[in-house]
Protein backbone atom coordinates (compact mmCIF):
# COMPACT_ATOMS: atom_id res chain seq x y z
CA UNK A 1 0.00 0.00 0.00
CA UNK A 2 2.88 2.29 0.84
CA UNK A 3 4.62 4.08 -2.09
CA UNK A 4 7.70 3.32 -2.25
CA UNK A 5 10.27 5.81 -4.21
CA UNK A 6 12.45 4.41 -6.43
CA UNK A 7 14.75 5.82 -8.27
CA UNK A 8 14.35 4.37 -11.89
CA UNK A 9 10.60 4.43 -12.33
CA UNK A 10 9.07 7.42 -10.97
CA UNK A 11 5.39 6.28 -11.79
CA UNK A 12 3.61 4.25 -9.10
CA UNK A 13 0.99 1.70 -9.56
CA UNK A 14 -1.50 3.24 -6.90
CA UNK A 15 -0.21 6.78 -6.15
CA UNK A 16 -1.31 7.76 -2.64
CA UNK A 17 -4.94 9.74 -2.57
CA UNK A 18 -4.16 12.56 0.09
CA UNK A 19 -7.88 13.27 0.81
CA UNK A 20 -8.40 10.21 1.47
CA UNK A 21 -5.85 9.62 3.76
CA UNK A 22 -6.59 12.92 5.36
CA UNK A 23 -10.24 11.79 5.86
CA UNK A 24 -8.99 8.43 7.51
CA UNK A 25 -6.94 10.24 9.85
CA UNK A 26 -9.90 12.64 10.44
CA UNK A 27 -11.93 9.48 11.18
CA UNK A 28 -9.45 8.17 14.14
CA UNK A 29 -9.08 11.19 15.70
CA UNK A 30 -12.65 11.53 16.24
CA UNK A 31 -12.75 7.65 17.55
CA UNK A 32 -10.40 8.91 20.02
CA UNK A 33 -12.02 11.83 20.92
CA UNK A 34 -15.64 9.93 21.09
CA UNK A 35 -14.12 7.43 23.06
CA UNK A 36 -12.49 9.98 25.68
CA UNK A 37 -16.46 11.42 26.08
CA UNK A 38 -18.02 8.06 26.30
CA UNK A 39 -15.38 6.72 28.90
CA UNK A 40 -13.73 4.38 27.66
CA UNK A 41 -10.75 3.73 29.10
CA UNK A 42 -8.13 0.69 29.77
CA UNK A 43 -9.19 0.12 33.75
CA UNK A 44 -12.92 0.13 32.91
CA UNK A 45 -11.89 -2.30 30.16
CA UNK A 46 -9.77 -4.23 32.94
CA UNK A 47 -12.52 -4.48 35.60
CA UNK A 48 -15.04 -4.72 33.29
CA UNK A 49 -13.75 -8.20 32.23
CA UNK A 50 -13.91 -9.21 36.08
CA UNK A 51 -16.98 -7.94 36.34
CA UNK A 52 -18.19 -10.20 33.18
CA UNK A 53 -16.67 -12.83 34.83
CA UNK A 54 -18.85 -12.96 37.63
CA UNK A 55 -21.66 -11.99 35.49
CA UNK A 56 -21.35 -15.16 33.20
CA UNK A 57 -20.16 -17.35 36.05
CA UNK A 58 -23.65 -16.64 37.64
CA UNK A 59 -25.60 -17.17 34.07
CA UNK A 60 -24.75 -20.47 34.02
CA UNK A 61 -26.26 -22.72 34.25
CA UNK A 62 -29.70 -21.22 32.51
CA UNK A 63 -32.44 -21.71 35.20
CA UNK A 64 -35.95 -22.71 33.71
CA UNK A 65 -37.34 -23.57 37.36
CA UNK A 66 -39.85 -20.67 36.32
CA UNK A 67 -40.99 -21.95 33.20
CA UNK A 68 -44.13 -21.39 33.75
CA UNK A 69 -43.87 -17.81 33.43
CA UNK A 70 -41.48 -17.53 31.22
CA UNK A 71 -44.48 -19.93 29.35
CA UNK A 72 -46.78 -17.57 29.88
CA UNK A 73 -44.71 -14.35 28.81
CA UNK A 74 -43.55 -15.59 25.52
CA UNK A 75 -46.90 -16.46 24.86
CA UNK A 76 -48.09 -12.84 25.38
CA UNK A 77 -45.07 -11.57 23.73
CA UNK A 78 -46.18 -13.78 20.10
CA UNK A 79 -49.93 -12.78 20.44
CA UNK A 80 -48.80 -8.94 20.42
CA UNK A 81 -46.51 -9.66 17.98
CA UNK A 82 -49.58 -11.37 15.49
CA UNK A 83 -52.18 -8.71 16.66
CA UNK A 84 -50.14 -5.74 15.97
CA UNK A 85 -49.25 -7.14 12.48
CA UNK A 86 -52.35 -7.85 11.74
CA UNK A 87 -54.40 -4.08 12.66
CA UNK A 88 -50.98 -2.59 11.37
CA UNK A 89 -51.18 -4.30 7.79
CA UNK A 90 -55.20 -3.37 7.99
CA UNK A 91 -54.36 0.40 8.44
CA UNK A 92 -51.18 0.54 6.26
CA UNK A 93 -53.30 -0.52 3.16
CA UNK A 94 -55.16 2.63 2.81
CA UNK A 95 -52.60 4.65 4.42
CA UNK A 96 -49.92 3.85 2.16
CA UNK A 97 -52.69 4.02 -0.54
CA UNK A 98 -53.33 7.60 -0.43
CA UNK A 99 -49.20 7.95 0.48
CA UNK A 100 -48.68 6.60 -3.41
CA UNK A 101 -48.35 9.92 -5.36
CA UNK A 102 -49.66 7.76 -8.38
CA UNK A 103 -52.89 7.01 -6.91
CA UNK A 104 -53.83 10.39 -5.11
CA UNK A 105 -53.01 14.05 -5.87
CA UNK A 106 -50.69 15.85 -3.45
CA UNK A 107 -52.59 17.99 -0.93
CA UNK A 108 -53.40 14.21 0.51
CA UNK A 109 -50.23 12.20 -0.37
CA UNK A 110 -47.75 14.61 0.84
CA UNK A 111 -49.70 15.17 4.49
CA UNK A 112 -49.69 11.11 4.87
CA UNK A 113 -46.05 10.91 4.46
CA UNK A 114 -45.57 13.40 6.77
CA UNK A 115 -48.14 11.28 9.20
CA UNK A 116 -46.06 7.81 8.29
CA UNK A 117 -42.59 9.16 8.94
CA UNK A 118 -43.78 11.07 12.09
CA UNK A 119 -44.62 6.93 13.07
CA UNK A 120 -41.39 5.52 12.02
CA UNK A 121 -39.16 8.12 13.83
CA UNK A 122 -39.81 7.16 17.43
CA UNK A 123 -38.14 3.64 18.75
CA UNK A 124 -41.32 1.54 19.55
CA UNK A 125 -40.37 1.36 23.22
CA UNK A 126 -40.65 5.22 23.39
CA UNK A 127 -44.27 4.74 21.63
CA UNK A 128 -44.97 2.12 24.27
CA UNK A 129 -43.98 4.37 26.74
CA UNK A 130 -46.60 7.02 25.87
CA UNK A 131 -49.20 4.01 25.45
CA UNK A 132 -48.61 2.43 28.77
CA UNK A 133 -49.30 6.38 30.21
CA UNK A 134 -52.72 6.56 28.03
CA UNK A 135 -54.42 3.09 28.29
CA UNK A 136 -52.45 1.68 31.71
CA UNK A 137 -50.34 -1.47 32.10
CA UNK A 138 -50.48 -4.66 29.90
CA UNK A 139 -50.15 -6.08 26.85
CA UNK A 140 -52.80 -3.11 24.99
CA UNK A 141 -49.84 -0.67 25.12
CA UNK A 142 -47.39 -3.17 23.51
CA UNK A 143 -50.27 -3.60 21.12
CA UNK A 144 -50.55 -0.32 20.36
CA UNK A 145 -46.99 0.70 20.29
CA UNK A 146 -46.39 -1.52 17.33
CA UNK A 147 -49.46 -1.43 15.38
CA UNK A 148 -47.82 2.50 15.00
CA UNK A 149 -44.62 1.20 14.15
CA UNK A 150 -46.30 -1.37 11.60
CA UNK A 151 -47.96 1.72 9.94
CA UNK A 152 -44.51 3.61 10.05
CA UNK A 153 -42.67 0.59 7.98
CA UNK A 154 -44.82 -0.77 5.83
CA UNK A 155 -47.23 1.88 4.64
CA UNK A 156 -43.91 3.59 3.10
CA UNK A 157 -42.86 0.40 1.68
CA UNK A 158 -46.31 -0.20 -0.05
CA UNK A 159 -46.37 2.80 -0.96
CA UNK A 160 -43.27 2.44 -2.78
CA UNK A 161 -44.85 -0.70 -3.99
CA UNK A 162 -47.68 0.98 -5.52
CA UNK A 163 -45.68 4.17 -7.03
CA UNK A 164 -43.26 1.32 -8.93
CA UNK A 165 -46.34 -1.02 -10.65
CA UNK A 166 -46.61 -1.00 -14.46
CA UNK A 167 -49.74 1.42 -15.33
CA UNK A 168 -50.76 -1.23 -18.59
CA UNK A 169 -52.21 -3.54 -16.63
CA UNK A 170 -54.17 -0.82 -14.29
CA UNK A 171 -55.36 0.92 -17.80
CA UNK A 172 -56.71 -2.83 -19.21
CA UNK A 173 -58.43 -3.00 -16.42
CA UNK A 174 -60.13 -0.14 -16.58
CA UNK A 175 -60.50 -0.41 -20.54
CA UNK A 176 -62.98 -2.99 -19.48
CA UNK A 177 -65.33 -0.40 -17.25
CA UNK A 178 -63.82 -1.46 -13.71
CA UNK A 179 -64.52 0.51 -11.15
CA UNK A 180 -61.79 2.42 -8.26
CA UNK A 181 -62.02 -0.54 -5.94
CA UNK A 182 -62.17 -3.31 -8.89
CA UNK A 183 -58.95 -2.04 -10.49
CA UNK A 184 -57.20 -2.08 -7.06
CA UNK A 185 -58.25 -5.66 -6.48
CA UNK A 186 -57.84 -6.96 -10.30
CA UNK A 187 -54.81 -4.06 -11.63
CA UNK A 188 -52.87 -3.44 -8.40
CA UNK A 189 -53.45 -6.10 -6.39
CA UNK A 190 -51.69 -9.37 -8.06
CA UNK A 191 -48.51 -6.90 -8.92
CA UNK A 192 -47.73 -5.91 -5.40
CA UNK A 193 -48.96 -9.16 -3.58
CA UNK A 194 -45.38 -11.21 -3.17
CA UNK A 195 -43.80 -8.04 -2.58
CA UNK A 196 -46.51 -6.75 0.00
CA UNK A 197 -46.30 -10.78 1.47
CA UNK A 198 -42.41 -10.40 2.26
CA UNK A 199 -42.87 -6.94 4.03
CA UNK A 200 -45.58 -8.43 5.95
CA UNK A 201 -43.60 -11.23 6.93
CA UNK A 202 -40.49 -9.12 8.04
CA UNK A 203 -42.83 -6.52 10.01
CA UNK A 204 -44.30 -9.72 11.70
CA UNK A 205 -40.48 -10.34 12.79
CA UNK A 206 -39.54 -7.35 13.90
CA UNK A 207 -42.96 -6.94 15.59
CA UNK A 208 -41.99 -10.13 17.25
CA UNK A 209 -38.20 -8.97 18.38
CA UNK A 210 -39.72 -5.95 19.81
CA UNK A 211 -42.92 -7.68 22.12
CA UNK A 212 -40.37 -8.99 23.62
CA UNK A 213 -38.44 -5.69 24.67
CA UNK A 214 -42.05 -3.50 25.35
CA UNK A 215 -42.59 -5.22 28.48
CA UNK A 216 -39.48 -3.27 30.14
CA UNK A 217 -41.34 -0.34 30.02
CA UNK A 218 -44.63 -2.20 30.92
CA UNK A 219 -46.13 -3.19 27.68
CA UNK A 220 -46.85 -6.68 28.23
CA UNK A 221 -44.69 -10.06 27.03
CA UNK A 222 -41.94 -11.58 28.45
CA UNK A 223 -39.83 -8.47 28.52
CA UNK A 224 -41.15 -7.73 31.99
CA UNK A 225 -40.12 -11.11 33.01
CA UNK A 226 -36.70 -10.65 31.43
CA UNK A 227 -36.54 -7.37 33.07
CA UNK A 228 -37.82 -8.46 36.95
CA UNK A 229 -35.13 -11.31 36.51
CA UNK A 230 -32.51 -8.97 35.54
CA UNK A 231 -33.19 -6.29 38.43
CA UNK A 232 -32.90 -9.12 40.94
CA UNK A 233 -29.60 -10.27 39.49
CA UNK A 234 -31.51 -13.49 38.78
CA UNK A 235 -28.52 -13.85 35.71
CA UNK A 236 -29.57 -17.88 34.70
CA UNK A 237 -33.16 -16.84 34.82
CA UNK A 238 -32.22 -14.01 32.28
CA UNK A 239 -29.90 -16.58 30.09
CA UNK A 240 -33.13 -18.76 30.16
CA UNK A 241 -35.48 -16.11 28.84
CA UNK A 242 -32.75 -15.14 26.78
CA UNK A 243 -32.54 -18.49 25.19
CA UNK A 244 -36.24 -18.79 24.56
CA UNK A 245 -36.17 -15.42 23.14
CA UNK A 246 -33.92 -16.13 20.45
CA UNK A 247 -35.07 -19.48 19.37
CA UNK A 248 -38.44 -18.14 18.89
CA UNK A 249 -36.66 -15.15 16.59
CA UNK A 250 -34.65 -17.83 14.69
CA UNK A 251 -37.87 -20.28 14.08
CA UNK A 252 -39.92 -17.23 13.11
CA UNK A 253 -37.57 -16.31 10.44
CA UNK A 254 -37.51 -20.14 9.52
CA UNK A 255 -41.60 -19.12 9.22
CA UNK A 256 -41.17 -16.32 7.57
CA UNK A 257 -39.00 -16.96 5.12
CA UNK A 258 -41.12 -20.16 3.92
CA UNK A 259 -44.47 -18.06 3.36
CA UNK A 260 -41.82 -15.89 1.36
CA UNK A 261 -41.03 -18.20 -0.72
CA UNK A 262 -45.06 -19.47 -1.41
CA UNK A 263 -45.79 -15.95 -2.60
CA UNK A 264 -42.43 -15.80 -4.94
CA UNK B 1 -60.46 -34.72 -27.25
CA UNK B 2 -63.05 -32.31 -28.95
CA UNK B 3 -62.56 -29.06 -29.85
CA UNK B 4 -65.14 -28.14 -27.34
CA UNK B 5 -63.43 -29.98 -24.33
CA UNK B 6 -60.22 -27.74 -25.06
CA UNK B 7 -62.12 -24.46 -25.02
CA UNK B 8 -63.67 -25.55 -21.68
CA UNK B 9 -60.65 -26.25 -20.21
CA UNK B 10 -60.04 -24.76 -16.93
CA UNK B 11 -56.94 -22.39 -16.50
CA UNK B 12 -55.62 -21.58 -13.45
CA UNK B 13 -52.85 -19.40 -12.95
CA UNK B 14 -51.18 -21.80 -9.86
CA UNK B 15 -50.37 -25.16 -9.89
CA UNK B 16 -52.33 -27.36 -6.87
CA UNK B 17 -49.28 -27.28 -4.82
CA UNK B 18 -49.41 -23.93 -4.46
CA UNK B 19 -52.90 -23.00 -4.20
CA UNK B 20 -52.28 -25.61 -1.14
CA UNK B 21 -49.99 -23.89 0.05
CA UNK B 22 -51.01 -20.01 -0.11
CA UNK B 23 -54.23 -21.71 1.49
CA UNK B 24 -52.59 -23.42 4.36
CA UNK B 25 -50.37 -19.93 4.87
CA UNK B 26 -53.77 -17.81 5.32
CA UNK B 27 -54.97 -20.76 7.29
CA UNK B 28 -52.29 -20.45 9.58
CA UNK B 29 -52.46 -16.81 9.64
CA UNK B 30 -55.76 -16.34 10.39
CA UNK B 31 -55.58 -19.48 12.95
CA UNK B 32 -53.04 -17.43 14.72
CA UNK B 33 -54.59 -14.08 14.69
CA UNK B 34 -57.95 -15.67 15.92
CA UNK B 35 -56.21 -17.44 18.68
CA UNK B 36 -54.12 -14.12 19.71
CA UNK B 37 -57.41 -12.01 19.96
CA UNK B 38 -59.60 -14.44 21.82
CA UNK B 39 -56.49 -15.41 24.66
CA UNK B 40 -55.04 -11.88 25.11
CA UNK B 41 -55.44 -10.64 28.24
CA UNK B 42 -56.32 -7.12 27.62
CA UNK B 43 -58.36 -4.74 30.84
CA UNK B 44 -61.40 -3.35 28.62
CA UNK B 45 -62.05 -0.57 31.69
CA UNK B 46 -58.18 0.99 30.30
CA UNK B 47 -59.74 1.25 26.92
CA UNK B 48 -62.77 3.29 28.10
CA UNK B 49 -61.35 6.10 29.39
CA UNK B 50 -58.08 5.81 26.75
CA UNK B 51 -59.32 8.97 25.12
CA UNK B 52 -59.79 11.13 28.07
CA UNK B 53 -55.83 9.90 29.30
CA UNK B 54 -54.80 10.54 25.94
CA UNK B 55 -56.04 14.09 26.10
CA UNK B 56 -54.56 14.65 29.48
CA UNK B 57 -51.20 13.30 28.72
CA UNK B 58 -51.33 16.24 26.11
CA UNK B 59 -52.20 19.00 28.28
CA UNK B 60 -49.61 18.09 30.67
CA UNK B 61 -47.39 17.88 27.92
CA UNK B 62 -47.88 21.55 26.29
CA UNK B 63 -46.18 23.81 26.94
CA UNK B 64 -42.73 22.13 26.60
CA UNK B 65 -40.44 22.78 29.38
CA UNK B 66 -37.83 24.97 27.22
CA UNK B 67 -35.56 24.84 30.47
CA UNK B 68 -34.68 21.01 30.07
CA UNK B 69 -33.18 22.08 26.36
CA UNK B 70 -29.90 22.05 28.50
CA UNK B 71 -30.05 18.34 29.62
CA UNK B 72 -31.50 17.34 26.14
CA UNK B 73 -28.85 18.33 24.25
CA UNK B 74 -26.46 17.15 26.56
CA UNK B 75 -27.69 13.67 25.99
CA UNK B 76 -28.72 13.81 22.40
CA UNK B 77 -25.12 15.15 21.57
CA UNK B 78 -24.07 11.76 23.41
CA UNK B 79 -26.76 9.93 22.06
CA UNK B 80 -24.71 11.02 18.96
CA UNK B 81 -21.55 9.76 19.80
CA UNK B 82 -23.02 6.74 20.96
CA UNK B 83 -24.56 6.07 17.50
CA UNK B 84 -21.56 7.25 15.97
CA UNK B 85 -18.75 5.24 17.63
CA UNK B 86 -21.05 2.53 18.03
CA UNK B 87 -21.45 2.02 14.24
CA UNK B 88 -17.22 2.30 13.37
CA UNK B 89 -16.49 -0.21 16.42
CA UNK B 90 -19.73 -2.69 14.82
CA UNK B 91 -17.74 -2.18 10.78
CA UNK B 92 -14.43 -3.04 12.59
CA UNK B 93 -15.67 -5.82 13.83
CA UNK B 94 -17.88 -6.82 11.17
CA UNK B 95 -15.20 -6.55 8.32
CA UNK B 96 -13.02 -9.56 9.10
CA UNK B 97 -16.71 -11.49 9.75
CA UNK B 98 -18.03 -10.53 6.48
CA UNK B 99 -14.66 -11.67 4.74
CA UNK B 100 -15.03 -14.91 6.12
CA UNK B 101 -18.92 -15.31 5.55
CA UNK B 102 -18.33 -14.43 1.71
CA UNK B 103 -18.12 -17.98 0.08
CA UNK B 104 -16.21 -16.67 -2.49
CA UNK B 105 -13.33 -14.44 -0.33
CA UNK B 106 -13.02 -17.82 1.94
CA UNK B 107 -13.84 -20.54 0.23
CA UNK B 108 -14.24 -22.93 3.15
CA UNK B 109 -17.76 -23.81 4.58
CA UNK B 110 -17.24 -24.53 8.28
CA UNK B 111 -16.05 -20.94 8.27
CA UNK B 112 -18.60 -19.43 6.40
CA UNK B 113 -21.11 -20.63 8.79
CA UNK B 114 -19.17 -19.72 11.71
CA UNK B 115 -19.40 -16.43 10.38
CA UNK B 116 -23.09 -16.70 9.83
CA UNK B 117 -23.38 -17.94 12.83
CA UNK B 118 -21.66 -15.28 14.30
CA UNK B 119 -24.14 -12.49 12.64
CA UNK B 120 -27.44 -14.05 13.64
CA UNK B 121 -26.33 -14.45 16.89
CA UNK B 122 -25.50 -10.47 17.33
CA UNK B 123 -28.90 -9.75 14.96
CA UNK B 124 -31.01 -11.84 17.65
CA UNK B 125 -30.41 -10.30 20.48
CA UNK B 126 -32.10 -6.76 21.09
CA UNK B 127 -30.03 -3.90 21.36
CA UNK B 128 -31.94 -3.04 24.50
CA UNK B 129 -30.96 -6.76 25.72
CA UNK B 130 -27.47 -6.08 24.52
CA UNK B 131 -27.45 -2.54 26.62
CA UNK B 132 -28.61 -4.66 29.41
CA UNK B 133 -25.71 -7.07 29.19
CA UNK B 134 -23.33 -4.83 29.17
CA UNK B 135 -24.52 -2.71 31.76
CA UNK B 136 -24.10 -5.34 34.28
CA UNK B 137 -20.35 -6.11 32.90
CA UNK B 138 -19.23 -2.70 32.53
CA UNK B 139 -21.79 -0.40 34.92
CA UNK B 140 -24.14 2.11 33.80
CA UNK B 141 -23.10 4.67 31.17
CA UNK B 142 -22.49 5.07 27.54
CA UNK B 143 -19.94 2.77 27.31
CA UNK B 144 -22.50 0.16 27.97
CA UNK B 145 -24.65 1.54 25.34
CA UNK B 146 -21.42 2.34 22.80
CA UNK B 147 -21.06 -1.58 22.80
CA UNK B 148 -24.71 -2.83 22.49
CA UNK B 149 -24.82 -0.72 19.60
CA UNK B 150 -21.59 -1.91 18.34
CA UNK B 151 -22.30 -6.02 19.12
CA UNK B 152 -26.16 -5.44 17.80
CA UNK B 153 -24.30 -3.79 14.65
CA UNK B 154 -22.31 -6.49 13.44
CA UNK B 155 -25.02 -8.99 12.10
CA UNK B 156 -26.56 -6.24 9.94
CA UNK B 157 -23.60 -4.57 9.01
CA UNK B 158 -21.27 -7.99 8.24
CA UNK B 159 -24.15 -9.81 6.40
CA UNK B 160 -24.63 -6.84 3.86
CA UNK B 161 -21.21 -6.62 3.44
CA UNK B 162 -20.50 -10.11 2.62
CA UNK B 163 -23.54 -9.79 0.07
CA UNK B 164 -21.46 -6.92 -1.58
CA UNK B 165 -18.30 -8.92 -1.02
CA UNK B 166 -19.83 -12.15 -3.21
CA UNK B 167 -21.64 -10.13 -6.38
CA UNK B 168 -18.49 -8.65 -6.96
CA UNK B 169 -16.67 -9.34 -10.64
CA UNK B 170 -13.97 -11.60 -10.58
CA UNK B 171 -12.40 -10.05 -13.47
CA UNK B 172 -10.27 -7.72 -11.81
CA UNK B 173 -9.19 -10.15 -9.20
CA UNK B 174 -8.00 -12.63 -11.70
CA UNK B 175 -6.06 -10.13 -13.00
CA UNK B 176 -4.76 -9.14 -9.90
CA UNK B 177 -3.85 -12.56 -8.73
CA UNK B 178 -1.99 -13.41 -12.31
CA UNK B 179 0.01 -10.50 -12.03
CA UNK B 180 1.05 -12.29 -8.63
CA UNK B 181 -0.65 -10.20 -6.28
CA UNK B 182 -1.02 -11.15 -2.43
CA UNK B 183 -4.23 -11.96 -0.77
CA UNK B 184 -3.95 -8.78 1.10
CA UNK B 185 -2.98 -7.08 -1.95
CA UNK B 186 -6.22 -8.80 -3.92
CA UNK B 187 -8.56 -7.81 -0.88
CA UNK B 188 -7.76 -3.86 -0.78
CA UNK B 189 -6.86 -3.34 -4.62
CA UNK B 190 -9.57 -5.86 -6.23
CA UNK B 191 -12.30 -6.29 -3.50
CA UNK B 192 -12.48 -3.00 -1.94
CA UNK B 193 -12.74 -0.72 -4.98
CA UNK B 194 -15.66 -2.64 -6.21
CA UNK B 195 -17.61 -3.04 -2.47
CA UNK B 196 -16.81 0.49 -1.49
CA UNK B 197 -19.84 2.30 -2.84
CA UNK B 198 -21.94 -0.56 -1.26
CA UNK B 199 -19.73 -0.53 1.94
CA UNK B 200 -20.43 3.38 2.62
CA UNK B 201 -24.36 2.88 2.14
CA UNK B 202 -24.50 0.04 4.50
CA UNK B 203 -22.53 2.02 6.80
CA UNK B 204 -24.69 4.74 7.03
CA UNK B 205 -27.88 2.90 6.32
CA UNK B 206 -26.86 1.46 9.75
CA UNK B 207 -26.07 4.66 11.25
CA UNK B 208 -29.86 5.88 11.02
CA UNK B 209 -30.85 2.85 12.72
CA UNK B 210 -28.31 2.83 15.33
CA UNK B 211 -29.61 6.59 15.76
CA UNK B 212 -32.99 5.69 16.84
CA UNK B 213 -31.72 2.72 18.69
CA UNK B 214 -29.05 4.40 20.88
CA UNK B 215 -32.10 6.95 21.77
CA UNK B 216 -34.24 4.44 23.95
CA UNK B 217 -30.67 2.44 25.76
CA UNK B 218 -30.58 5.19 28.58
CA UNK B 219 -33.89 3.40 29.24
CA UNK B 220 -31.63 0.76 31.35
CA UNK B 221 -28.55 3.07 31.96
CA UNK B 222 -26.78 2.66 28.84
CA UNK B 223 -26.31 6.48 28.84
CA UNK B 224 -27.32 9.10 25.51
CA UNK B 225 -30.94 11.00 25.63
CA UNK B 226 -33.28 8.47 27.13
CA UNK B 227 -31.48 9.07 30.31
CA UNK B 228 -32.89 12.58 30.42
CA UNK B 229 -36.20 10.91 28.89
CA UNK B 230 -36.17 8.28 32.08
CA UNK B 231 -35.44 11.18 34.42
CA UNK B 232 -38.57 12.88 33.09
CA UNK B 233 -40.86 9.99 33.07
CA UNK B 234 -39.84 8.98 36.30
CA UNK B 235 -40.91 12.03 37.98
CA UNK B 236 -43.31 12.83 35.77
CA UNK B 237 -42.63 16.04 34.21
CA UNK B 238 -44.68 15.28 31.28
CA UNK B 239 -43.35 18.49 29.97
CA UNK B 240 -39.47 17.81 29.63
CA UNK B 241 -40.51 14.57 28.05
CA UNK B 242 -42.36 16.57 25.55
CA UNK B 243 -39.32 18.57 24.78
CA UNK B 244 -36.69 15.66 24.22
CA UNK B 245 -39.47 13.47 22.23
CA UNK B 246 -39.38 16.81 20.22
CA UNK B 247 -35.88 16.45 20.05
CA UNK B 248 -35.57 13.06 19.28
CA UNK B 249 -37.82 13.60 16.38
CA UNK B 250 -35.94 16.69 14.54
CA UNK B 251 -32.25 14.53 15.23
CA UNK B 252 -33.91 11.92 13.32
CA UNK B 253 -35.50 13.80 10.48
CA UNK B 254 -32.13 15.45 10.10
CA UNK B 255 -30.04 11.87 10.18
CA UNK B 256 -32.87 11.10 7.50
CA UNK B 257 -31.82 13.61 5.14
CA UNK B 258 -28.55 13.54 5.48
CA UNK B 259 -27.95 10.03 4.87
CA UNK B 260 -30.08 10.87 1.75
CA UNK B 261 -27.59 13.19 0.34
CA UNK B 262 -24.67 11.67 1.35
CA UNK B 263 -26.29 8.18 -0.29
CA UNK B 264 -27.10 10.09 -3.63
CA UNK B 265 -23.42 11.49 -3.72
CA UNK B 266 -21.62 7.67 -3.36
CA UNK B 267 -24.20 6.03 -5.35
Amino acid sequence: MTATKSDSIDRVAFPPNWRTRIGWILLALYVVYAGSQLGFSAERFSSGLEHGHRFLARMFPPNFGRWELIASGIIESMQIAVISTFFGILLSLPIGLLAARNMTPGWISWPTRGFIALCRSFHPIIVSILFVKAIGFGALAGVMALIVASIGFISKLFAEAIEEISLKQVEAVRATGAGFISTLIMGVQPQVLPRFIGFATYQLDSNLRNSTMVGIVGGGGIGAALFTAYQRFDFDVVLAILIVIVSLIMIAEIVSGWARRVFQ
Amino acid sequence: MTVADNLHRDWRRFSPLQRLSRFGFYLFAIAALVASLRTIDVIPEFLYDAPDQMVDLVSRMWPPDMSYIGPTLKGMIETLHIATLGTIIAIVMALPVGLLAARNVTPNLPLNLFAKFIFVTSRSINSLVWALLFVAVFGPGPLAGTLAIAFRSIGFTGKLFAEALEESNKGSIEALTASGASKLSTLIWGYWPQVRPAFWSIALFRWDINIRESAVLGIVGAGGVGVALDTALNLLYWDQVAVVLIAMFLVVIIAEIVVTTLRARIL
